[in-house]
């Protein structure tokens, strides 16, 4: 009962964040109220037993990619969303797929309620241990792929965010 | 005991939320944080499979999908700005040409 009552605390803060996400025409807002998303997130998380994961999400998404948008945010010197014409046929067409894509994707989960167990708090702990041996040893090759990754957006975003004419003169040589 | 659907229900609320926010949004900071809310949405998903089928590498997943999503942000971001520095506008209705 606890449980829930957590959950639904929790959901309801999810949900509540991402529609303030869309409603909100400032970008900054937008940016603030995901993070209260990625937090809440973070908490559905710990209810189901995933420790790391939760302070993963917190650090990394909370912190440090969020960190990443807010800058760019007061970089740019974003202002107000402006509404033109093709707002409102996005608008028009949007918001009707989406509410058909939400009505297949409820009645795609209602309809397999065979596989629809309780699951207890804390049901699978996450521990450090257990990941680490897991993303060490069975998953030791995409890891390892996944550094690569990072490596490349690393440069592609110094080239991206470089001035252009800073790449075409190349490296500077009068020091 | 929360029933899974929850779950699922939850991160298909949260991942219908991005699709919106990438559809109805005109600013292009605002579409890539809708994306990223997409990411959160399925991260849900994964980490309420791994507790239900006992299974730990669906939270060993999360860890991919949020390395993914570090790396987009940080080239994403990068290109917004290449944009905003030739075109000076972050309205994705003015930027409909490929070459200046």
């Amino acid at each position: 009962m606890f449980h829930l009552i957590l959950f639904l605390f929790f959901g309801a803060i999810c949900v509540a964040g991402a529609v303030n996400l869309l409603v909100q025409s400032h970008p900054i807002n937008s940016a603030l109220s995901l993070i209260v998303v990625m937090g809440a997130l973070a908490a559905e998380f710990l209810l189901l037993g995933a420790e790391f994961v939760a302070a993963v999400q917190v650090i990394v998404y909370a912190g440090a990619i969020m960190v990443l948008f807010l800058i760019t945010i007061m970089l740019l010197n974003a202002g107000k969303e402006e509404q033109t014409k093709g707002s409102r046929v996005a608008l028009l067409l949007g918001v009707p797929g989406v509410i058909i894509g939400a009505v297949l994707v409820a009645w795609t989960l209602l309809s397999r309620s065979s596989m629809d167990g309780g699951i207890p708090i804390g049901a699978l702990r996450g521990s450090p241990q257990g990941i680490a041996r897991l993303l060490f040893h069975d998953f030791l090759l995409p890891f390892e792929v996944t550094s690569v990754l990072i490596l490349i957006a690393i440069m592609g975003a110094v080239v991206l965010a470089s001035r252009p004419e800073a790449v075409a003169r190349g490296p500077r040589k009068d020091r | 005991m929360v029933p899974l659907s929850y779950y699922l229900i939850l991160s298909g609320i949260l991942f219908m939320c991005g699709v919106l926010g990438f559809l109805i949004k005109r600013n292009i900071i605002t579409i890539f944080m809708s994306i990223e809310l997409m990411l959160n949405g399925v991260n849900l998903s994964f980490v309420a499979f791994a507790a239900h089928w006992h299974q730990l590498s669906g939270q060993v997943f999360v860890f991919f999908v949020m390395v993914v999503a570090a790396a987009e942000a940080a080239v994403g971001l990068a290109i917004i700005i290449a944009v905003y520095r030739t075109r000076e506008t972050l309205n994705v209705d003015q930027v409909n040409l490929l070459k200046l």
